[in-house]
C-alpha cells in the first residue's frame, strides 16, 4: 500500500512561511492572492496489503511523529 | 553534581554547556543519543542547542524519539532536573515534558544577537539567582523561536508562575513575549536563549552565569 500524509499548520496558526510566499507573488504582479498556506507532503511505501490496517498505522505515525497536533492537522490518503 | 550533556547528530552547543556546567562544579558526561541509559546517579540533564538531525521534520521531532530521550522523559518524570536550551527548548516540548511548540521566527529570518531577557520568576533551581524584573543580556541564535501555545495553555503557564523568562523586546514573534518555560514541577526549563553562551568573561557578558551557579548550588545541598 501507498499512503499519502498531508500536514497542515491548523486554522489560527499565523503561518509565517505562507504570508511571505503571498508577499512574493503580489510583487510578481499576481493580485487578488488573499491567502496562502504552506504545508507538507509524505508519501509512504507500507508492507501492510490491508487498506483499512494499513490507514490506521499512518494515522498511529501521524499521531506520534508526523505531525505535531499541537500546530498541525493532518489527513490521510490511501493510494 | 553529575551532569549529563545529550550530544545528538547536530547539536552544536553541547560542548559550550559542558563549559559552562563545569565551570560552576559539575561532574558532566557527554552522553551519546543512541545510549539507552543515563549514567548512574546524574542528577542534572542539559539537552543543548544545535540543529539536531538537520531539523528535519520539525525541529526537535526527531531527536525526541531517539533513545536517550526516553531516558531523558523517565528521569524528568522521578523529578530530576532538566535544562533544554534553544534546540534543546524544541526538543523538551516535542517529547512532551513541555507544553507548547516552536515555529518558524514571524520575520522568518535566523536571528544571532545579545537580547534583554526579563527574569519572570525567580521561583526554581534556574532562576532563584536572579530576582524577578531582572534584565539580563543573553544571546539568541536561532531560526525556530516563535514560541506559540493556545491561550488557555498560556493562560495556565502564567497563572502557574511557570514563564520563566521573556524577551523585552520580542524579536520572533513568541507569544506573550515568552522565552523560556518551566515544568508544572519546576524542574524542567526550556528555553530559547543561550545561558552557556554568557557565563565566561571570554563571551562578552556573564549574566547567565547565576544559572549555573545556582543549579550546582540547590542540587550539591539536595
Amino acid at each position: 500500500m501507498k499512503a499519502r500524509v498531508h500536514i497542515m499548520l491548523k486554522n489560527g496558526v499565523l503561518d509565517p512561511q505562507g504570508e511571505a510566499v503571498r508577499h512574493a507573488l503580489g510583487s510578481l504582479g499576481f493580485d487578488g492572492v488573499e491567502g496562502v498556506r504552506q504545508g507538507k507532503v509524505i508519501e509512504l511505501d507500507l508492507a501492510e496489503p490491508d487498506a483499512s490496517k494499513a490507514e490506521a498505522q499512518v494515522t498511529e505515525m501521524c499521531e506520534r511523529l508526523l505531525a505535531n497536533t499541537v500546530i498541525e492537522s493532518y489527513r490521510v490518503e490511501m493510494i | 553534581m553529575k551532569a549529563a550533556v545529550i550530544v545528538f547528530p547536530g547539536s552544536n552547543c553541547d560542548r559550550d554547556m559542558a563549559v559552562a556546567l563545569r565551570a560552576a562544579g559539575a561532574d558532566v558526561s557527554m552522553v551519546w543519543h543512541k545510549d539507552v541509559d543515563l549514567p548512574s546517579g546524574t542528577d542534572f540533564v542539559a539537552v543543548p542547542g544545535g540543529f539536531s538531525f538537520g531539523d528535519y521534520l520539525r525541529c526537535g521531532a526527531i531527536a525526541a524519539k531517539s533513545p536517550i530521550c526516553k531516558a531523558v522523559v523517565d528521569h524528568a518524570n522521578r523529578g530530576g532536573y532538566v535544562l533544554g536550551v534553544c534546540n534543546g527548548f524544541q526538543v523538551l516540548t516535542e517529547t512532551g515534558l513541555l507544553p507548547g511548540v516552536l515555529m518558524r521566527n514571524a520575520g522568518l529570518k535566523y536571528i544571532c544577537k545579545h537580547i534583554g531577557l526579563r527574569v519572570v520568576t525567580s521561583q526554581s533551581i534556574f532562576t532563584e539567582g536572579y530576582n524577578a524584573g531582572d534584565i539580563l543580556s543573553i544571546p539568541i541564535a536561532h531560526h525556530d523561536g516563535n514560541y506559540f501555545a493556545d491561550t488557555d495553555q498560556v493562560k495556565a503557564l502564567q497563572d502557574q508562575d511557570r514563564v520563566a523568562f521573556t524577551y523585552t523586546d520580542n524579536p520572533n514573534g513568541s507569544v506573550s513575549d515568552i522565552a523560556g518555560i518551566l515544568s508544572e514541577n519546576r524542574r524542567v526549563l526550556g528555553m530559547m536563549p543561550h545561558p552557556e553562551r554568557a557565563a565566561d568573561d571570554g563571551h562578552g557578558g556573564t549574566d547567565g552565569k547565576a544559572m549555573f551557579r545556582t543549579i550546582f548550588q540547590t542540587v550539591v545541598a539536595a
